[in-house]
């Protein structure tokens, strides 16, 4: 019953939508109903699939940047107290100045290919992934350290035994909110100035009035932002089964 | 009795740099622990019990005085022996057997020679049947018992325990500390025992030390003379007699109100 309530509630939502365009006699150009964007969303679904996919390769390859860069900063960031205080205000500052505002600098830069999406969708997942990964890194308990060195345990044993795991559930929750809005930075990267993907699509259908098929294109980057985060939750589960598990048990609450 | 002593304490004390000043956890400390003795420390919260563990393990560094163990200088974190802290402190991702083996693991032993080793003291704390289940599975007492196994698994000369009950309920304190009684049996151990517990520290221990408040002194080390092994349920008259002097101690330092 309690997983049949977040479905029934959609269900509820789009019927008094459809319901609403009826009653009210609104126009399509203003709110298609939802049958229309459905009805829509299949008819032009070769196109929605096209620029979903530049959509998703300028996302894919500006998180795994982010990925890539981000961890070993904050390994970084969290052995060497010089390195943090050089570094961390920077991060701050960088991350601070809107993304929005950078992105047409890109494109003065880079010009209208991959690059600037793939560099803002990179700068706006960034930022998470460095503090909870270095918040993870923080959070071993110091008795562990104490065990950890009662045991003679070498720099790289405490690093990769005992440091690293314990610091995974929290780099994760970074790497899910990263995940959500990388989907937002490639669109705003292609806001700017694109020839392809659902953002350029966006521009498109909305200054042709197309307003059925821009709400197919918001659709479109839902589902595909619904489901790299699931993508990331379901490694979750597999390289961390012990944190999940916990969770899903006290959850429960049959402890 | 100097010459045969395994810990030797030389009046070591410990102080803090607190913002407020210099804060002194404990000091004047003179203690010499035999081998295959069971010595537990017992006082008030604050009374710097802890850090006198943790500097005998070198784990924090000790203000004045002199810290030997086994003739040598303690100067660095010890590795010759077992520690169980407060906390069982287990590896959410690694089985019970191998939270145990992690010792093993850390360093560099061999593991044919030693899992039948950690699957015997798993037995001995009742933790047979458990070997794969993970931490999370495990009620707060089972996990404090997989942390003795650890600390016990590579056959180390001392066993050093920080309140190690501290964090469960009365029952399970009760048949720990059974469990460690049975083990220390066996073993015969140097142990040094950390505890608030009067009951506890004579039921274990061959010599109770009982602290002031902080600043941590030694106000009298009591030697326990009982036949073991001991039962908290079948105790004779003596029992009491301990616990009655100890507490007197206390009471005459104000730890214990008076009544």
């Amino acid at each position: 019953m309690s997983k049949l309530s977040p479905l029934a509630g959609i269900l509820v939502f789009l019927a008094i939508w459809e319901l609403g365009v009826y009653l009210f006699n609104v126009p399509a150009y203003l709110m298609p109903p939802p049958t229309a964007v459905a009805k829509t969303f299949v008819q032009e679904f070769p196109k929605l699939l096209f620029h979903g996919w530049v959509t998703t390769y300028e996302m894919l390859l500006g998180y795994v940047l982010a990925v890539v860069i981000a961890i070993p900063l904050a390994i970084g960031i969290t052995s060497s107290h010089r390195f943090d205080r050089f570094i961390t205000p920077q991060l701050l500052f960088f991350q601070v100045v809107p993304k929005v505002a950078i992105a047409p600098l890109f494109l003065v830069w880079f010009g209208v290919g991959t690059t600037p999406k793939v560099l803002v969708a990179f700068l706006i997942s960034f930022f998470p992934i460095v503090i909870d990964a270095a918040v993870g890194l923080r959070s071993m308990s110091s008795e562990m350290t104490d065990l950890a060195r009662s045991m003679g345990a070498t720099r790289w044993q405490l690093f990769a035994r005992f440091r690293l795991p314990t610091s995974l559930p929290y780099l994760f929750s970074g790497l899910k909110v990263a995940a959500t809005l990388s989907v937002a930075g490639a669109v705003v990267g292609e806001f700017v100035g694109a020839d392809k993907g659902l953002g350029y699509l966006l521009l498109v259908t909305n200054s042709n009035m197309e307003t059925a098929l821009m709400f197919a294109t918001i659709v479109a980057l839902t589902v595909i932002g619904l489901v790299f985060f699931y993508v990331v939750e379901f490694l979750e589960a597999f390289l961390i089964p012990w944190h999940v598990t916990h969770r899903v048990r006290e959850g429960s609450g049959t402890m | 009795m100097a010459a045969e002593a395994y810990i030797q304490l030389d009046d070591v004390s410990k102080v803090y740099r607190a913002k407020a000043g210099q804060v002194e956890a404990c000091g004047e400390i003179n203690l010499d622990i035999r081998e295959s003795e069971f010595v537990a420390i017992v006082g008030p919260s604050g009374c710097g019990k802890t850090t006198i563990l943790k500097m005998v393990a070198g784990l924090q560094p000790r203000s004045s005085g002199s810290i030997t163990v086994g003739g040598r200088s303690v100067d660095r974190p010890q590795t010759d022996l077992g520690i169980v802290f407060q906390d069982a402190i287990l590896l959410d991702w690694r089985s019970v057997l191998d939270n145990v083996m992690l010792q093993v693991d850390i360093r560099n032993l061999d593991r044919a020679t030693y899992e039948p080793i950690a699957r015997h003291l798993l037995e001995l704390t009742g933790l047979k049947g458990f070997e794969h289940h993970k931490p999370f599975e495990l009620s707060g007492g089972m996990r404090q018992r997989v942390s003795i196994c650890r600390a016990l698994v590579h056959d180390p000369p001392l066993l050093l325990m920080d309140e190690p009950f501290g964090a469960l309920d009365a029952l399970t304190r009760e048949q720990i500390s059974m469990d460690i009684q049975r083990v220390w049996m066996e073993k015969r151990k140097t142990a040094l025992f950390i505890t608030h517990s009067i009951p506890e520290a004579v039921l274990l221990a061959d010599r109770v030390v009982v602290m002031s408040p902080r600043p941590g002194r030694i106000v009298e080390i009591i030697d326990i003379d009982l036949p073991r092994p001991r039962k908290l349920d079948s105790m004779p008259e003596k029992f009491s007699e301990y616990t009655g002097r100890i507490r007197s101690i206390f009471k005459a330092s104000g730890v214990l109100a008076m009544d």
